[in-house]
This record gives structure tokens, sequence and C-alpha cells, in this order.
């Protein structure tokens, strides 16, 4: 901060010392004032919009999580109890386990496939061909999440599906998918992957060609190739993407809702329910939206916590070139 | 794309290439086996329903699957109509999204221009209060915007869908960008003339800015067509109802009732966003990894 201010005060000066020089600097003094007028005006739609609809609501969901309200009483303050309702209501406990244990395992997967065929994809091939893989894994991406786990229920079902026909073809006995709690998870893990690898592997693509190609050639000329290259060059480049493709992956599947809501609706008995799902049932169906508000405000505590620990391990692991 | 061609040639071609005989290339047919069969299973599933829509709804569950519609029968588009306000449903939809997506094109524009090229006092933490606003998920807020919405009186109305996701944060940070990315001298040219700073941005910068305007609106269009959690709270008669929330009730109707008829409204409700991937992907794929470094 200390050397910020004489640095400032510097440009200043300097400015002021321009100014006589520029033609247009004549009317500088009303130029300022109507660009101030006219910022305000552009922002006025956004900032409003952002006040009335981000910042009130969230001011709002944590002060909510303080009263017991549903809708149609008065609203009553009841201090933490709804925190400590929610912490030990069994439902919500293990929709907050289930949650985890989705994002470890779907973001792992989505992680690992997404560099696996970004690296496969960058290296030397056809023009074309690598258009073509480029859009078939961004495909996906641009179909919503309900129409996806509509037909996906349709190619999982135990006794017509398409999967366990193929499964047939192998031997393999038709598999219970959405009727078992473990097989339910599988699929909503394996739906929610299909959907989003490409977002992930698209963030690689990026981080990939920002590596210069004199990296690998001074790696090639210590005797570098194939798995080594990869391992001690492409990971160690690569990972202020990884970083940046792994927090946007667990942000986003924490707040996982669509595919479990449409395929499983969180059953059989609560394996596929999630957090969102519970704030959801708890607020709209149960009408109990000081509980809902606890929720809330527990998941993004999470959401923050997860944010700020990656960024800090980042500092230890994440090679800056 | 030459720098890569000449990163891996280096790597395995010798200096100088004693005969010029072909040779078989099993690293690159091994990875383009590997990401063919990747193809096939990203593929596969939207092909299996395009072709499943295109049976008959009695021969819909029939194995082995199809995944080619050799002989196309539209009995099932024309029962989606009749099971399914399909009209009404597309027509809600593309309400909803044509308005957000120009509402948002113009909102993030005006703020984007002003936090790029204005100087006013305070700029910089009101940009990082815009930023801030993105980390928040929606689940949070969607109760007290709910309530919002209730004591507004448009509880159960279009307008609930509408009006809470115009001002956005993501698509301001885009066209900042944009209009960083755009000649400062221009400015400095239209202020020499005379220019006050209204004339600068509606003669100079707004006709220079429609192409980043554009990937505002792609990305807006593709998001809230696709929209499912926001459009299941805040509508709740069926007239209001947007193309998924349609769709996954028509399943949930019908059970296991007719693949076909279902999968024939999944596909026509797909048709907007194949036409969105076929003419805008670049724009897609450059706005959903925008702001990852550079």
């Amino acid at each position: 901060m200390s050397t910020t201010t004489p640095r400032r005060e510097q440009a200043k000066q300097a400015k002021q010392a321009i100014k006589p020089a520029q033609p247009g600097a004549a009317h500088t003094p009303s130029g300022r004032h109507s660009q101030r007028w006219l910022a305000w005006i552009f922002l006025a739609p956004t900032v409003l919009g952002m006040g009335l609809f981000t910042l009130v609501p969230i001011v709002a969901s944590v002060v909510l999580a303080f009263f017991r309200w549903d809708i149609i009483s008065a609203p009553t303050f009841v201090g933490f109890d709804n925190f400590a309702e929610v912490v030990q209501d069994p439902t919500v406990r293990v929709s907050f386990l289930n949650t985890i244990v989705f994002v470890i395992v779907a973001v792992a997967l989505q992680l690992g496939l997404a560099l696996a065929l970004a690296v496969m994809v960058q290296e030397k091939m056809p023009a074309w061909l690598r258009g073509f893989f480029r859009s078939a894994f961004f495909f996906p991406l641009i179909l919503s999440a309900a129409s996806v786990s509509i037909f996906m229920r349709y190619l999982f079902n135990e006794q017509f599906g398409v999967v366990n026909w193929f499964l047939s073809l192998a031997g393999i006995p038709a598999v219970p998918w959405l009727t078992t709690p473990g097989g339910s998870a599988a699929v909503v893990i394996l739906v929610y992957v299909w959907q989003n690898f490409g977002f992930s592997f698209l963030l690689f693509i990026g981080g990939l060609a920002s590596i210069p190609a004199e990296t690998y050639e001074a790696a090639s000329l210590d005797g570098a190739t194939g798995w080594r290259k990869h391992v001690h060059v492409t990971l160690p480049l690569l990972s202020p993407t990884t970083l940046l493709a792994s927090v946007m992956a667990i942000i986003s599947a924490l707040q996982v809702f669509d595919q479990p809501y449409v395929l499983t609706r969180g059953g059989p008995g609560d394996s596929t329910r999630t957090a969102v799902m519970v704030i959801f049932e708890s607020a709209f169906q149960r009408l109990e939206f000081g509980q809902a508000s606890a929720i809330g405000v527990l998941l993004t505590l999470i959401i923050m916590a997860i944010t700020a620990a990656q960024f800090r391990l980042s500092k230890r692991f994440v090679f800056y070139q | 794309m030459s720098i890569t061609t000449e990163r891996v040639s280096t790597g395995t071609a010798p200096a100088v290439p004693a005969r010029p005989r072909p040779k078989l290339n099993w690293n690159l047919i091994l990875r383009i086996v590997l990401l063919m069969i990747a193809a096939v299973l990203t593929l596969g599933p939207v092909m299996w329903t395009l072709s499943t829509s295109l049976r008959s709804p009695s021969e819909s569950f029939k194995l082995p699957p199809s995944f080619f519609p050799w002989n196309p029968d539209f009995t099932s588009y024309a029962q989606v109509f009749q099971q399914l306000d399909i009209v009404l449903l597309v027509l809600n939809s593309a309400l909803v999204t044509g308005l957000i997506a120009v509402g948002q094109m113009i909102t993030a524009a005006m703020a984007g221009y002003a936090f790029a090229n204005l100087k006013f006092r305070g700029r910089g933490a009101l940009f990082s209060i815009v930023l801030a606003t993105m980390m928040v998920p929606v689940q949070v807020t969607i109760v007290p915007v709910f309530m919002l919405i209730r004591g507004m009186g448009l509880s159960d109305t279009l307008l609930a869908l509408i009006l809470p996701a115009i001002p956005t944060a993501f698509g301001t940070f885009l066209m900042r960008q944009y209009f960083l990315g755009l000649p400062a001298d221009l400015a400095e040219a239209a202020s020499i003339d005379g220019a006050s700073p209204w004339r600068t941005f509606r003669s100079v910068y707004a006709p220079l800015a429609v192409p980043g305007m554009a990937i505002v609106g792609i990305l807006a269009f593709n998001f809230h067509w696709n929209e499912f959690f926001r459009p299941l709270i805040m509508t709740i008669s069926e007239q209001n109802f947007t193309l998924p929330l349609g769709l996954v009730s028509l399943q949930g109707n019908l059970g296991t009732g007719s693949i076909s008829v279902v999968l024939a409204g999944v596909v026509l409700s797909m048709i907007p966003a194949l036409v969105v991937f076929i003419f805008g992907q670049r724009a897609l794929q450059d706005g959903l990894t925008a702001g990852s470094g550079k």
C-alpha cells in the first residue's frame, strides 16, 4: 500500500503535465462528468437487478436460516435450532454424504477422462479428425440435463434397456441399475460424467495448446519419450489448468440436482438423494423454508471452504511458468 | 496447429530420413481407436434416441436396439403432439429463453462497456462485487427469490423465470473483456472529434460489440433453453411449463408406456440446441471457457 500511493500521485502529476498538449483535453472536466452519468445509467439495470435478485436473497437466506417459517403463519426466531435439527436429520446426513461420494467419484472420472482424451487429441493427427473428436466430446454439453436423464433412464432399464442388452451379449446377466442403491448411484455418476466431461476436456485442450513446443523439444533431447514426456513435462506445465478444471468441476458437482431428480427421484430409499434435492424438498414440498435456508447456508460454506483449500494447496503443487 | 505437428515430428522422425518407406504409426492408430470408442460412447445414446423416436410406438422397446433410422416411422411424432401441448411448451420456452437472451445481451453490453471504458469512482470495487456473485449457487438464493417473486405478484408466470435471469455477472465479465480487447485509440479519436461519451458508445463501440453480444446471447440461450431447476420451482400450472419440465412430466405420466413418443419429444426439444451447435459451436466453446486464463 505504502508504495502504491506515491506512484499513483506520480501518475496523476504526469497526466496533468501532459494535459495541455492533448487537443481533446479542453473539455475533459465536462467529459468526465458526463462519463460518470453515462456509467451509472449503463450500470443501473445490472446493478439493481443483481442487488434485488442476488445480494438481497443472499442476506435473506442467511437471516431465514434462523427462523421457522411455513409462509402461512408469521416467522418465529428459533436461533440455531434449524442448524441443530438439520445436522441431526438422518435424511440430510445421508444426502450430504451421498453428495460428497458423488463429487469425489464423478470429478475424478471426469478429470481423468478429459485429460487422457485431451492429450490424445492434441498430439499429431489429421486436422479434420481432431475437429470431429472435439465436436463429439463437446456435443453432450449443449443438451438439457433433464432430456439426457430421460433417455438415459430408458437405456439403463433392467429388462429392455440397451446397456443390459449389450452386457447380455458378453454373457453378463441383467444388472438392476435403477432399482438398487449401488446401481442407481452408478447410473447418476455415469450420466453426469457423460454430459460434463466435455467441459473439462475443452479446458485441458486450451491448457495443452499453451505449452510451448520448445519445452517438448528440450525434453526429447534429454531422452524423454512417450509416457515419461507426459509425466515430467505435460503434467507440471498443465497444473494451473488442472486446478481451474478441478475447482469448476467440484463446484458444479456439489450442486447436482437435475440428473438424480429425473433418473431416480433420490431413490431407492435415500441412496441417490443429494444436498440440493434436500433443499428443494424441505422448501417446496414440506414448506420448511427456514430449514431449507439452513441447508443452503451449510452447502455454501462447504463450497467456499473447498475452493479456499484448493487455492491454498495450489500454492504448493501448482507450477506457474 | 502447425506448432503441434512440429513438436511431435521432432520427437520421432530422424534428422535425415534414410529411406522414404511408409511407416505405420502405431501410436496414431492406437490413439484413434481409443478416441473412436469414446466418441461412439458419447454419440451412441443420442443416435439411439433419434432412431428409436423414428420407430413405431409398439416396436420401440424391441431388442436388438436400433441406432440408425433405416425405415423412419413418424407415428410417435404425431402422438407426442396429441399427448402433450408441445406447441405451447415450445412457445413458452422460446419466449422465456429469447427474452432472457436479448435482455442479457443489452444489459451486459451496457454494464461491460461502463466497466471497460468509462471512468467513475468505485469502479474496481463494484466489478469485484459483480464477479463475486458468480460464486453463489442458484440453489442458495432460490428460496428468497421465490418469496420476492411471490411478493411482486408474479408467482406462476413466465416473468418469474425471465426477470431474475437477466442481470448476468458472467455476461458482464465477457463484455468487459470484449471491450477491453478493442483498440483504445478509437475512443481518443472520437473525443478529439468532440463526440460525447454517449455518441462514442453509440456510433463507435456499439456496432463493434455485436460479435461479443452474440456470444453472450448464445450462452444464455443454451443455458436457459435447457434449464430445469428454476422452472420446476417457479411454475405451477402446466400452461406455464417450459419444454424440459413438460417432457419430464410426460415420462412420469406414461411411465414405461411408449418410449418412442417421449423420445420424439426429446428430439424435438433438441432441435434449437442443435442449430446453435452447428452455427455457433466456436462462439459457445470460446464463451464457456472464457476467463480460464489468458
